[in-house]
């Protein structure tokens, strides 16, 4: 049996952080009613004409400088041309010849290892409107209706090159532009709403065949599980085809995620004439430099750039600085509790963060940026662990009572409630004493050998204290009155 | 290079142009010339010469990033007055199946 060779490419659509539409003055903002957010330019109206949104062009810049591309000191936009009832010009606005990014590459994690993703380019485009079918409640006799208020939100559409070669990958790096996205500001990477949304290109070919195969193209990935999915089960399709002596067509296919197959849509032969020409409303874009290092100046530090300089200043492992740059609310969290902790301390602050407060914030559904324990009041709380004010399990609920909003900081809610560790020998040694003398029976069983008295005697002794002796000194006291 | 009848139907269907045969015909006849000009045209040396994307040579004007419109209702109201068919705030086309 032949050995097979997956390749694949990836085109992701992520919808650019912008106020406005790229072409017009109207809002963004997702979820208003039909068609209140599409003014005449947006519903290609007879005589009206694009200006370029200035803070579109920002976005791919910011994207182009973080993954080391070229930006294009002048692109310019062309007309792609097909019908559709929810592109009213008869025209999507895009960049074909000279896109605004050119070049760059992404640095994925499989497994273990570091991979290249090479990018072939990012382009400047609008977004097209919404149609919608009869169904759910809508009745629209017969027709379809359409809602334009997406139309003309600003898109940049990012090319890779065929550099993957199994779900898995394709995964790794649609995971690590979600995060880059929105890690530079240019995407709120929201895929449920159709803010980030991948195709993905996707052939086999014999093991050591010089020429690719022809791909189909799965559109419209709004999950990385279905988009794992999807190649899996495309990629199964392909070898089973070609072994069984059939050829793949080029076609462009859907996932239905409820029988997980691909199947490919209704043929469009003339779908790919789109007569491309540069749109003679729009004269080229021109970036200079001096904008390009302005942008520069205001990028934040990259997440691969962070992670690497948390291992080394912090002395994480690989996996922890992994975790904490995946967002970068997430690093900054760390870092500012970190700040408030102090150094020494960046271990601890390291595991508060991806264990206790991760899984407090994960069951309650929150994000780290809505986060009720700030990254001030965790720093000062695990300051007071360090220092030994307070032991773990006394942290913990001084934790929640700071989840709870219970208490302003960590020293108001250990003074107030008098949570302080008792560290004082002689205050203890004398408790034991009491201790020791008011149960003569369990002393009586542990000199027999029973160990589990001991246990006993020391969660009296924690009782005894409301749990602010420290376990390990009580231990030894006992252990040394009982020998 | 020349045109055929063909190629005038099918860029005629591309762009939803409804063409008799007698207009394909004369239509083939226009088109024919003109690529007849740009091939006298591309007979000139441009060598060295950078192409331009646009017959003016200027770069675009830009908008900064912040939303222009208000009174949406009233402005949705009156570009549907002129609709052929709304409903619930939808334009209504013939329907559009995948």
């Amino acid at each position: 049996m032949k050995q097979w060779e997956v390749v694949i490419g990836i085109e992701t659509h992520a919808q650019l952080s912008t106020e406005a539409k790229i072409f017009s003055g109207s809002s963004t903002a997702f979820g208003a009613i039909p068609n209140l957010q599409a003014n005449a330019v947006d519903i290609a109206l007879p005589g009206v004409l694009p200006v370029l949104n200035r803070g579109a062009v920002e976005c791919a810049i910011r994207f182009g400088l973080a993954v080391g591309a070229e930006i294009a000191p002048r692109s310019v936009f062309a007309r792609k041309n097909y019908f559709y009832p929810d592109l009213p010009k008869g025209y999507q606005i895009s960049q074909y010849e000279h896109p605004v990014v050119l070049g760059g590459k992404l640095v994925i994690q499989v497994g273990d290892t570091d991979q290249t993703v090479h990018l072939t380019r990012a382009h400047l485009e609008e977004d097209a409107g919404k149609s919608l079918h009869e169904g759910a409640g809508q009745h629209f006799q017969g027709r379809s209706g359409i809602d334009l208020n997406r139309a003309g939100t600003p898109l940049l559409e990012i090319v890779t090159e065929p550099d993957m070669r199994s779900s898995a990958e394709a995964v790794a790096y649609a995971r690590a532009l979600h995060a880059l996205v929105r890690w530079i500001g240019i995407c709120d990477g929201n895929m449920q709403e159709g803010s980030f949304r991948c195709d993905a290109n996707v052939s086999v070919r014999p093991i050591g065949q010089p020429h690719f195969g022809t791909r189909r193209e799965i559109k419209n990935l709004n999950s990385f599980r279905f988009m794992q999915q999807a190649i899996d089960y495309e990629v199964q399709w392909q070898i089973a085809t070609l072994e069984d002596g059939g050829s793949i067509e080029q076609a462009t296919v859907l996932f239905d995620p409820v029988t997980g197959e691909t199947r490919a849509m209704r043929s469009k032969e003339d779908a790919h004439d789109y007569r491309y020409f540069p749109d003679p409303d729009l004269l080229p874009l021109a970036i200079d430099r001096q904008w390009v290092e302005q942008i520069r100046a205001q990028m934040p530090e990259l997440p691969g750039a962070k992670r690497d300089r948390l291992m080394v200043d912090y002395g994480l492992s690989l996996y922890d600085a992994e975790v904490l740059t995946s967002s970068l609310e997430l690093a900054g969290f760390y870092e500012a509790a970190v700040a408030i902790a102090g150094r020494s301390n960046a271990k601890a602050c390291a595991n508060w963060v991806m264990v206790d407060l991760a899984a407090r914030l994960n069951k309650e559904e929150r994000e780290i940026g809505d986060s009720p324990v700030s990254a001030e009041q965790l720093g000062g709380l695990i300051a007071r662990i360090a220092d030994g004010t307070i032991s773990t399990n006394m942290a913990r609920k001084v934790f929640d009572t700071l989840w709870n909003g219970e208490g302003g900081s960590a020293d108001d809610i250990i003074a107030s409630q008098g949570l302080q560790q008792i560290t004082d020998h002689a205050s203890l040694e004398r408790l034991i004493d009491e201790l020791l003398a008011t149960n003569a029976t369990m002393v009586a069983e542990f000199r027999a050998g029973k160990e589990k008295a001991f246990n006993a005697l020391v969660g009296q002794a924690m009782k005894a204290t409301r749990g602010k002796a420290n376990p390990q000194q009580v231990n030894e006291l006992l252990r040394r009155k009982l020998a | 290079m020349s045109l055929t009848l063909e190629q005038v139907h099918r860029v005629a269907h591309l762009a939803r142009i409804e063409i008799s045969d007698a207009e394909a015909a004369s239509t083939l006849g226009h088109l024919n010339e003109i690529f007849a000009l740009i091939e006298e045209m591309q007979a000139v040396d441009t060598l060295g010469i950078e192409p331009m994307a646009h017959a003016q040579d200027l770069a675009q004007r830009l908008r900064a990033d912040r939303v222009t419109e208000s009174d949406q209702l009233a402005q949705r109201a009156a570009f549907q007055a002129i609709a052929p068919e709304t409903e619930a705030g939808l334009y209504l086309v013939p329907k559009v199946i995948e």
